[in-house]
């Protein structure tokens, strides 16, 4: 092996990805295939170490299941995933229980709602000791030493583990989320919209939590938000999905201040800045995401977007480099630099 | 009271919820005011009292709850002391809600056709059913419903989302109220569709004149559709201002720790964090509600309960410290 192993290589890579669910017709005897729900057509990216991801869209631009299938959460229907340069999809697939539990401790989830993804019948210290149990690398005498430290690192206090979840608020909970999800000391989190369910005044809480954690413990984070000003916040590279395809991806910095893609665009003009005296020219986009059973043909956007020409109406656009580290998926692209 | 262009004044308003756990006083002395053809925020987060508030201006609280004290004014008259009769009356056609949910607030049983042209017809008995049709066709077609002739006949269930909160904001509309409620209109929609039924509530704004309530807990939508706004917490005023003054010179810590705690889609910022939680209402916390979260609070926040005092002309805030920020 080289000596830059850890170096050259990303934590995570995504190939090709596709997630297809298939939709039958009604009916209990003659169920019949009637297609197929395009969730995610085709993606790759990469996250390195110590880096964040932003990955936001719209409610059924494929999103969470992009985060579900890199989990193996949800079966991938084709494509690859590579953690630290080893197959995790073909970790899963031949299911040798010691290979798939230690390919769980390098990724873990922290989920939208943190009312569901608790089980009210265990408390706190069961929650955040589950994971000691079924993967055995604490020796049970450590226990309570390990679940008091998570505690502390995620701001809870050492009386809370006697608790059950309906005792706290949500902001709360989801720090019980991030602690569970901690005990196992995994190299990637994938968030799925961690602070959409959390009042404005405790978002800003776990949003400075999470980029905390990732200074003191170099964790990477897939954050997965459909609130483009917390993704801002948080990640380094944002990628923006549409209907199950990545249509543009950069720095934030880049992404945020000069998007290329006409999605980005409207994405971007259609939150309200909280500044009076601060307004955006608003592009409002006629319509709705279409359906993602029958995809629209040739770039997935035409409909709904302005500058679409015959060439955008038949042809799929590719992802690519328009200029050094920013890549968009629009046949027009470089007439907005 | 006389008449001066003031469409809605409440005056320490209570409302409480007698449950078993105790007695949750969400709304707890909440006092505003706001003219004619103005676009009011209520801002605050869950718990704050901005939909209780409201609902209590409009009586229609569920119960538990009840309306335990304070005056309502609308256009000069006291609403409060008015029969169920009376407040029928001027639900629809003097006011009317916009609200958060609409895919609980339509009737999945039934069409949009009778859900909508029964408002008329309740409301006008002169009316004719076909007049009522012809009304509510238009209606939706003006919010933006492609083909409405065809899709009055649909169901609920046939809409997306932002499609029912167009045949929300068309219901509010039936009868040009004069004050609008919009309970957190954006809130369940995408981002892209959140634009398109701002749009349309400025639109709206702009050609019927109407006064509107604004309740949200987004202050970017405070910023870019109100001139005015009211920062509840904890069931009582915080502060209250013209929109501008309340994103340049709050003078409230709560005001103040809300607007640095909200990421920004424009810049980078560094986000302060509010600590703890939104109290619990049934044990406030004694004092001013916000102390145990202020940065700024001394002992005599812990024992004395702020009073909303007028700083500035337009300006009140409910803050001991308010004259150090």
């Amino acid at each position: 092996m080289e000596p830059d192993k850890n170096g050259g290589q990303p934590l995570l890579e995504v190939r090709n990805l596709v997630k297809h669910f298939p939709v039958y017709s009604r009916g209990i005897l003659l169920r019949k295939l009637v297609g197929h729900v395009h969730a995610v057509d085709d993606i790759s990216f990469s996250i390195d170490r110590g880096e964040t991801l932003g990955l936001v869209g719209e409610s059924g631009c494929g999103k969470t299941t992009t985060g579900k299938a890199i989990l193996h959460l949800e079966w991938p229907t084709s494509g690859r995933i590579h953690f630290e340069g080893e197959d995790a999809t073909e970790v899963f697939d031949i299911g040798d229980a010691k290979r798939v539990l230690s390919m769980r401790r390098n990724m873990q989830m922290v989920f939208q709602n943190p009312y569901g993804s608790l089980d009210p019948r265990m408390t706190v210290y069961d929650i955040v000791s589950e994971p000691f149990r079924i993967h055995g690398h604490v020796p049970r005498k450590q226990w309570s030493e390990r679940v008091y430290a998570l505690l502390k690192l995620v701001g809870l206090e050492p009386y809370h583990a006697e608790r059950y979840p309906h005792e706290f608020s949500g902001g709360q909970r989801q720090r019980i989320g991030i602690a569970r999800a901690l005990a196992v000391d995994p190299k990637l989190i994938v968030a799925d919209e961690p602070v959409s369910s959390l009042d404005v005044s405790v978002r800003a809480q776990i949003l400075n939590l999470l980029m905390d954690l990732q200074k003191k413990e170099g964790l990477s984070f897939l954050y997965i938000s459909h609130d483009l000003s917390s993704v801002r916040q948080i990640s380094r590279r944002t990628a923006v999905m549409y209907l199950g395809q990545i249509v543009e991806t950069a720095s934030s910095e880049e992404i945020f201040s000069k998007p290329l893609h006409p999605y980005t665009m409207a994405l971007l003009s259609a939150i309200p800045i909280p500044d009076p005296e601060k307004k955006v020219m608003r592009i409002v986009l006629p319509g709705e995401v279409p359906s993602a059973i029958d995809p629209p043909k040739g770039c997935r956007f035409n409909p709904r977007c302005k500058y679409a020409t015959d060439k955008c109406r038949a042809e799929e656009p590719a992802l690519r480099e328009i200029k050094k580290n920013h890549q968009a998926a629009c046949h027009y692209a470089e007439d907005f630099l | 009271m006389e008449n001066d262009g003031t469409i809605l004044k409440v005056k320490d308003l209570q409302t409480y919820f007698f449950t078993e756990a105790g007695v949750v006083r969400a709304v707890d002395g909440v006092s505003f005011e706001m003219k004619k053809g103005e676009t009011m925020g209520l801002v605050g987060e869950t718990g704050s009292g901005k939909t209780v508030a409201t609902y209590s201006v409009m009586r229609i609280v569920p119960r538990p709850g009840k309306i335990v004290g304070g005056l309502v004014y609308f256009d000069g008259d006291e609403i409060l002391r008015k029969s169920e009769d009376e407040m029928r009356r001027l639900r629809g056609r003097a006011m009317a809600m916009i609200f958060q949910d609409p895919n609980s607030s339509l009737n999945p049983v039934f069409s949009i056709e009778e859900q909508l042209t029964d408002i008329i017809l309740t409301h006008d008995g002169g009316t004719t059913k076909e007049k009522a049709k012809d009304t509510v066709v238009k209606l939706l077609g003006k919010v933006g419903m492609p083909e409405p002739e065809t899709r009055v006949r649909w169901y609920p269930h046939q809409f997306s989302g932002g499609m029912r909160q167009r045949i929300a904001i068309a219901r509010a509309l039936l009868l040009s109220p004069s004050l609008l409620f919009a309970d957190e209109p954006t809130t369940n929609l995408d981002v892209t569709i959140q634009a398109q039924v701002l749009e349309l509530l400025k639109s709206i704004r702009s050609e019927t004149g109407a006064s509107m309530v604004l309740i949200t807990h987004d202050m970017g939508l405070v910023a870019d559709l109100t001139n005015r706004v009211t920062v509840l917490y904890a069931g009582r005023v915080a502060e209250s201002a013209d929109t501008l003054t309340i994103f340049r010179k709050p003078l409230h810590p709560y005001t103040l720790a809300l607007l640095k705690a909200v990421p920004r889609v424009d810049e980078k910022v560094q986000l302060e964090a509010i600590p703890g939680n939104v109290p619990n209402l049934i044990y406030p916390p004694g004092g001013c509600r916000f102390h145990p979260r202020c940065k700024y609070a001394t002992d005599i926040c812990k024992e004395k309960v702020p009073p909303l005092e007028e700083v500035h002309p337009g300006h009140s805030t409910a803050c001991h410290h308010w004259s150090e920020l």
